[in-house]
């Protein structure tokens, strides 16, 4: 029996959501009494597949084949199946991201393993295997039995606190066969992002509503979210209006984010817009109407006009950075 | 080409939450019930690839798994444009079930591409594409913001950590979509609405299979502490707080 955790890269680096998961796979396999093997697709040089080992897994199975250097959701579930099967993985453990919503729904009917999807917390009872689900987009949380013998589980990024647990772990590397078949995905372009924090693995987000009236207004809160090391957010208006570009959007029809710090100015709090923020840990509001339910979600506010609020909050991190 | 657009009924967005007895459920009084908001925007997407004759599609179809209970959903579904509807009658359990009878019928039905929503704002599982297109043994693209055909192949848009990317996939296939893919959802007109009615909603009966997960209690979110106001002219005891006391920055 094992848990096995499926660890994405990025361009052959692992971040912080990838020692979050392994982290928790090590949660798992010690109240099932269990170890953890990692699994990685891709071109990861030992020493970057080594740090794994830092959270606890004893095998990482490394895999660098070509024709996977597409993400395609049929294959790649074929590969993680194929080695759930050889390493008797009772739990598959995957993240809540796009490329986990991919291959976990495959998965749960390859394996017939039922899915807990967005999970923030250990199983709170192994039997029957209970497990914390984000449900109503954050107005509930749901105890989730699962019934099947093998369990998938998708982790939210940023609920789980890194545990270091030194193992030696030892990597193999592995070269299953790929059905040519499958691979259906065919990528004719690529577009990254570049220089800029990406929202869902920022530590601080600094957001704007509709309150901050002109998409001309924004440079003093990019200023701030700079200042701060933070990725910048919009409401679903702004996103909508086109004053910021729609990957921006956090609400719940946009991304789902789970920050240390949130600050939102000139955005009033809709149920929407909280579906998407209210498991960061601290929310700070800056709204001229002390009735917006925006402090009733946040810990911190400040009642005034954004637009003069924001300059001086500039100047006061200026100032506290010097 | 035949479009099969996959639609969840869920509470309205704005719903505040309260739990039926028992706790495992919700309380559904006065509840006002919606087409989840991605599987809008798919049905709206849907229909404009239509709209455009080019594309050569025939019909879009909305399929949902539930009870009666939802057909003032699915005849919303017909009225914002659907050509036709079909319902298998049971209650949709979880993911699984849900996914095993769409693509029991999608068997039968061969549909060209299947359209559903990233997560229903209910259940927030993400799951019931990704299962259909495994069921049925196709390929899939998930978390598309936009989908077009060029020369009768899809081109889509897939969001990834840090990017984009723009892939195409042979039919049939299941595109898992989300924000991005129709700029708005479609409104019914009065006349959508009328025509609504005489529309063809298929009943079928649901095929027997046991679902693999359970919710057995639901709780509400922890609550938060009450917020602490700051002077405006006085941003420096906001950072101050975060610093030393949510020790956040």
């Amino acid at each position: 029996m094992s848990v096995l955790v499926y660890t994405e890269n990025w361009d052959g680096k692992f971040k912080k959501f990838s020692f979050e998961l392994v982290s928790y796979a090590t949660g798992v396999a010690k109240m099932l009494n269990t170890v953890v093997t990692a699994v990685s697709i891709g071109k990861v040089d030992e020493s970057e597949l080594s740090k794994l080992g830092n959270y606890g897994a004893t095998k990482i199975i490394s895999i660098n084949n070509e024709q996977l250097a597409v993400f395609d959701s049929q294959s790649y579930t074929s590969v993680i199946a194929e080695i759930s099967v050889i390493e008797n993985a009772s739990v598959i453990i995957i993240s809540n991201n796009n490329t986990g919503k991919a291959i976990a729904p495959r998965l749960s009917v390859r394996l017939k393993a039922g899915l807990g999807s967005g999970i923030s917390r250990l199983p709170l009872s192994l039997e029957p295997f209970t497990v914390y689900k984000r449900t109503y987009s954050g107005n509930a949380f749901a105890h989730l039995v699962i019934r099947s013998d093998i369990k998938i589980l998708t982790l939210a990024q940023n609920s789980f606190e890194l545990v270091e647990t030194p193992a030696n772990a030892i990597i193999e590397n592995l070269n299953p066969s790929v059905d040519g078949s499958l691979l259906k995905t065919v990528l004719k372009d690529v577009q990254k992002q570049s220089g800029k924090v990406l929202l869902t693995d920022a530590d601080i987000v600094v957001s704007g509503g509709r309150g901050m009236k002109s998409p001309d207004n924004w440079p003093p809160l990019v200023e701030l979210a700079t200042l701060l090391g933070a990725a910048t957010a919009c409401s679903r208006p702004v996103s909508d209006e086109g004053w910021r570009p729609h990957e921006e959007h956090t609400g719940q029809t946009g991304k789902i984010i789970a920050p240390n710090l949130y600050i939102a100015v000139g955005i009033s709090g809709a149920t929407q817009h909280l579906a998407g923020i209210s498991s960061s840990k601290y929310i700070v509001a800056i709204n001229s109407d002390k009735d917006a339910p925006i402090f009733q979600a946040a810990q911190y506010g400040i009642v005034g006009d954004a637009m003069k609020v924001l300059p001086k909050l500039v100047e006061a991190v200026k100032e506290i950075r010097k | 080409m035949k479009i099969l657009v996959c639609i969840s009924n869920v509470p309205d967005t704005t719903t505040k939450i309260k739990f039926a007895e028992g706790n495992n459920s919700i309380d559904t009084t006065g509840i006002q019930w919606v087409i989840n908001p991605w599987d809008e925007l798919s049905l709206t997407r849907a229909l404009e690839l239509k709209d455009d004759a080019v594309n050569g599609i025939k019909a879009v179809t909305v399929i949902h798994v539930g009870t009666a209970a939802s057909e003032p959903t699915i005849r919303k579904a017909l009225a914002i444009g659907a050509d036709d509807a079909i319902r298998v009658n049971a209650v949709s359990s979880d993911a699984w079930f849900v996914a095993y009878q769409i693509a029991e019928v999608a068997k039968k039905e061969q549909f060209d591409l299947i359209i559903c929503g990233i997560e229903s704002s209910d259940f927030n599982g993400s799951a019931v594409g990704g299962m259909i297109s495994e069921f049925l043994g196709i390929p899939s693209v998930s978390a598309v913001s936009s989908i077009k055909f060029e020369n009768g192949q899809p081109v889509m848009i897939r969001e990834i950590d840090g990017g984009k990317e723009v892939v195409t996939v042979p039919a049939p296939f299941v595109a898992i979509v989300q924000k991005g893919i129709a700029k708005e959802p479609r409104i019914a007109a009065m006349r959508g609405i009328m025509i609504a009615r005489s529309k063809p909603v298929k009943l079928i009966e649901p095929v027997a299979v046991d679902p693999l997960t359970q919710i057995v209690e639901l709780e509400k979110p922890a609550p938060r502490a009450a917020c602490k106001f700051v002077d405006a002219d006085n941003p420096v005891q906001l950072l101050d707080l975060l610093q030393n006391e949510a020790k956040v920055i």
